[in-house]
């Protein structure tokens, strides 16, 4: 018979749980995994990833739009919307059985199935309906992650209403599309039918759009996008969605009025819920608040040996921010010394709009709204060598620092390639860095690092380039 | 040209140390590697290795030379084929350009050759702290060395420095100043980060490394110069206190009485009384001087997470009973909760240190130099004693005085217990 009983079991096989899982391994403890669907969670299958390899292909078909800027000449341009998915799809797969891999290597046991609480210590697992183990552990992690929030009236069907889940694997370029939400999952997905083609309409309900980020970088957003004939409707919601039989009639509600609006289709992308049910929860002292576990800094429930990490114990939802929870859970249930909770004030995001996003820290507001008083700089793309040699000037950099100390509060980019550049502030922040030792760092020229040089230079009034 | 070997600095904030001494003699032929001098500060005494080879040519500081300015040039080492001519007329460049918070305490003149040493730190000179946490403990006057960090491998981060009190780390770095009347107890630090233990805790299977808090060094320090250094003697005598209980209890149970008077209370009333009494015994021994106190400052020993302190009632000769046993409830809240004000544990003039509640019967304290004193309680018992030529019961304190032989003498010691004895036994005289 198989061993049922282990050192610690993980609910979830996403960016979550699967490194939970990886980590204990290295800390000798004996690891069940428990996942339904697939290893590598919704950010590597549905999320993350795929889209990823999406706006890979709507970014390289804009340059290709654009190649004559660069001297170059393309004829017969266009686009395989099959072939663009199916490579997005054969990215997930590869990196699925990577996750799978990666977890064999380590000795983790994977169980295929549903986990659920079942008494202290226990984990029931189900498939189809039927039990296929019962698990004990003195340790057991919930790694459940999120799923769409789905709107009443508004529920995917698949074919007019699309979740994230339908508009990752699309049958046609919509002509005409509605994108419901202007958080990093709307953006990005109207970032990519757009450039593909559809007259792109995205309504948030807040006064601005990407509103987890800086205001300036909301604005800067906006007018890009705009610019690039995308119709941005903020303050705004969607009264209802009538549908046809191949379009959506919208009755959306702008500044107090409503008017009637068609669309090919409809991209809900309206914030998420935890998952949260079906895990034997109604029986434990875990605590829910609004479809989020309850935790603690150490990601302990209620109960006692049930931890809960990543999406499902709450925001920020991120999968690094879920990888980050899981190796502090294991670590600390392991007994590792010198262990600190996790601050959120220093976990970067991304977003992979055109021009992309990124940020860490505290925005200008929140820095105000604490008190502090900030030094702010500025860079933008088109002081930047390399921005310009790429062809892409426009972006901006922005940084906060405290007045007081030269603390680095915030850091917010939007531009080309930010994404890739947000680390280096995360790593100032960590090593607790001020102004000084910033500005003592040599950036390699030409690059477009030196635009986060430049704006701290520029905190100080000591901007060489602009 | 001769090499230059300059004092070096051991942690940021040294600006001199002590050379203790050296280990190796002019026309000692040494390699790199070797100890060749011990330098102390306030906070470690270390071995000092040589990185080059050569011939000490001459050295210029001699042992036992207190406060070399970091950068002096304390030796001189003679390069190969170099012989001691070389050294005739030769002017050392007075070192090395210092950094500048160093320069501005010990200044020094920039010159050229490298540093010619590298120090073995044997305990904690480097700090390791983040820019940030530089910063704010500059801007707050906290002295890092006495912080305890909690970053990795024991970095100091901003919440440490955010938790630290300024003022008191600062005070412990100024502790050796000779006139200072900080006592080895009173100079610990009450703010809850010296305490906490680094969280480098190394396990293996045998034991659990505990790195020394601040607090723990000080206290091997200052407890290891006392009991090597002071010449203790101890007078015990048994103290019969069912007078001072009948009085204490009568007082206790007065209508609206808004105290509780310990025993304790009462002997710290009663030290402090008979000290105003023996005054030779209210005293500190310092290297020229025996400085006779004016009024009693009394340190009392309280046991705080990680070690001890002594927070000091001021003039308790002069404090009533009442007023004496809150203060003293509140100062030891104080110091359980990190929370003395350094002035609230600075100074004293003499320390009682109580192990009754624990069921001691009586023993021997360490001074707390450089007070003269220190009176250490046992536990009150019934005991069988002998009266008027039959055995009686009587409930019975032992107590024990440490003195410093150097400023208290035998028979002042004495005079002084007598007087304790007879004012703990008869404690109407507290009236007086």
């Amino acid at each position: 018979m198989a061993e049922t009983n282990f050192d610690l079991i993980v609910v979830g096989g996403g960016p979550g749980g699967y490194v939970a899982a990886i980590r204990a391994a290295q800390l000798k403890m004996k690891v069940a995994l428990v996942e339904a669907n697939h290893l590598g969670g919704i950010c590597l299958n549905w999320g993350c990833i795929p889209t990823k390899a999406l706006l890979r292909s709507s970014e390289i078909y804009h340059n290709m739009q654009h190649a004559k800027n660069y001297g170059l000449t393309v004829e017969g341009l266009g686009f395989d919307l099959d072939a663009i998915v199916k490579r997005s799809r054969k990215v997930s797969r590869q990196l699925n059985g990577g996750v799978g891999h990666l977890l064999k290597k380590n000795k983790v046991t994977v169980f295929d199935g549903y986990g659920k609480l079942n008494g202290s210590g226990k984990l029931h697992v189900e498939k189809d309906g039927k039990g296929i183990a019962d698990l004990t552990s003195k340790h057991i992690i919930l790694a459940t992650g999120a799923r769409a929030r789905e709107l009443p009236g508004m529920e995917p069907d698949g074919k007019l209403i699309w979740y994230y889940k339908d508009a990752l694997v699309p049958d046609v370029v919509p002509e005409r599309l509605l994108v419901i939400g202007s958080g990093a999952i709307g953006i990005e997905f109207a970032s990519f039918f757009h450039t593909l083609g559809s007259k792109t309409t995205v309504v948030e309900m807040v006064d601005r759009i990407v509103p987890a980020e800086d205001a300036e970088i909301s604005a800067f957003l906006l007018k890009s996008l705009t610019k690039d004939g995308m119709e941005i409707l903020t303050s705004a919601g969607v009264k209802g969605l009538k549908k046809g039989k191949d379009s959506v009639i919208a009755t959306l509600e702008v500044g107090g009025k409503t008017e009637e609006r068609e669309f090919d289709r409809v991209i809900v992308a309206a914030g998420i819920v935890g998952n949260v049910e079906n895990l034997g929860l109604e029986g434990s002292k875990v605590k829910v608040d609004r479809t989020h576990i309850v935790t603690n800094e150490w990601l302990e429930t209620g109960e006692p040996g049930v931890y809960a990490i990543g999406d499902v114990a709450g925001a920020p939802w991120l999968a690094h921010k879920a990888s980050h929870e899981g190796v502090l859970c294991v670590e600390k249930i392991a007994g590792t010394k010198g262990l600190h909770p996790i601050n959120n004030d220093r976990i970067p995001g991304c977003t992979y709009c055109r021009p992309q996003i990124a940020s860490v820290g505290l925005t200008e507001d929140q820095a105000k709204e604490r008190g502090l008083k900030v030094k702010v700089g500025r860079f933008p793309f088109q002081g930047n060598g390399k921005a310009i040699a790429l062809g892409e000037p426009e972006g901006l950099i922005k940084v906060l620092f405290d007045d007081k100390t030269g603390e680095l509060l915030g850091a917010h980019m939007i531009g080309a390639e930010v994404t890739e550049l947000i680390q280096g502030y995360g790593i100032a922040m960590e090593l607790e860095t001020t102004e000084a030792e910033l500005m003592h760092t040599v950036f390699a020229h030409p690059t477009l690092s030196e635009m986060m040089h430049e704006s701290v230079l520029d905190a100080f009034g000591r901007a060489v380039h602009f | 040209m001769p090499i230059e070997i300059l004092m070096p600095a051991l942690s940021p904030t040294m600006t001199e140390g002590n050379l203790a001494s050296w280990n190796v003699n002019e026309g000692d032929t040494i390699a790199a590697g070797d100890v060749i001098c011990e330098i102390e500060t306030d906070k470690a005494t270390m071995e000092v290795e040589a990185v080059d080879e050569g011939v000490i040519g001459k050295i210029v500081v001699p042992g036992g030379t207190e406060a070399v300015a970091v950068n002096a040039v304390i030796a001189l080492l003679l390069e190969d084929g170099e012989d001691a001519s070389v050294l005739d007329g030769y002017t050392p460049s007075a070192g090395r350009a210092a950094p500048a918070a160093v320069a501005e305490a010990a200044p020094v003149v920039a010159a050229a050759p490298a540093l010619a040493m590298s120090a073995h730190v044997s305990s904690g000179a480097r700090v390791f702290a983040s820019p940030l946490a530089r910063r704010i403990a500059a801007d707050k006057g906290l002295d890092l060395a006495s912080v305890t960090g909690t970053g990795p491998h024991g970095r100091i981060v901003k919440r440490d420095v955010e938790n630290a009190k300024p003022g008191q780390a600062s005070k412990i770095a100024q502790s050796d100043v000779p006139d200072n009347m900080l006592a080895l107890l009173s100079a610990l630090r009450a703010s809850t980060s010296g305490v906490t233990m680094s969280d480098e805790v190394v396990e293996s299977d045998l034991y659990t490394v505990v790195p020394h808090s601040n607090m723990r060094k000080i206290i091997a320090k200052r407890l290891t110069e006392s009991a090597r250094d002071v010449p203790h003697f101890n007078l015990t005598v048994d103290v019969e206190i069912d007078n001072l209980l009948q009085m204490r209890k009568d007082l206790n149970a007065r209508e609206n009485a808004d105290y509780k008077i310990s025993v304790n209370d009462f002997i710290v009333k009663a030290t402090a009384y008979a000290l105003t009494q023996v005054p030779d015994c209210n005293v500190a021994y310092t290297d020229d001087t025996i400085l006779k106190f004016k009024q009693v400052d009394m340190a009392i020993a309280v046991a705080i997470e990680g070690g001890l302190i002594t927070p000091i009632v001021k003039d308790a000769a002069n404090k009533g009973l009442a007023a004496l046993s809150k203060e003293i409830k509140e100062l030891a809240g104080k110091a359980r909760d990190g929370k003395l004000m350094p002035e609230e544990f600075q100074g004293g003039t003499f320390t009682i240190s109580n192990l009754g509640m624990f069921g001691v019967k009586g023993f021997n304290s360490i001074i707390n130099p450089p007070q003269g004193g220190i009176l250490s309680v046992g536990a009150g018992e019934q005991r069988a004693v002998v009266k008027d030529g039959a055995l009686a019961i009587a409930t019975v304190v032992t107590l024990t005085l440490a003195v410093d032989h150097r400023c208290i003498d035998g028979a002042t010691g004495a005079a002084f217990i007598k007087e304790l004895k007879a004012v703990v036994e008869n404690p109407v005289a507290l009236m007086l």
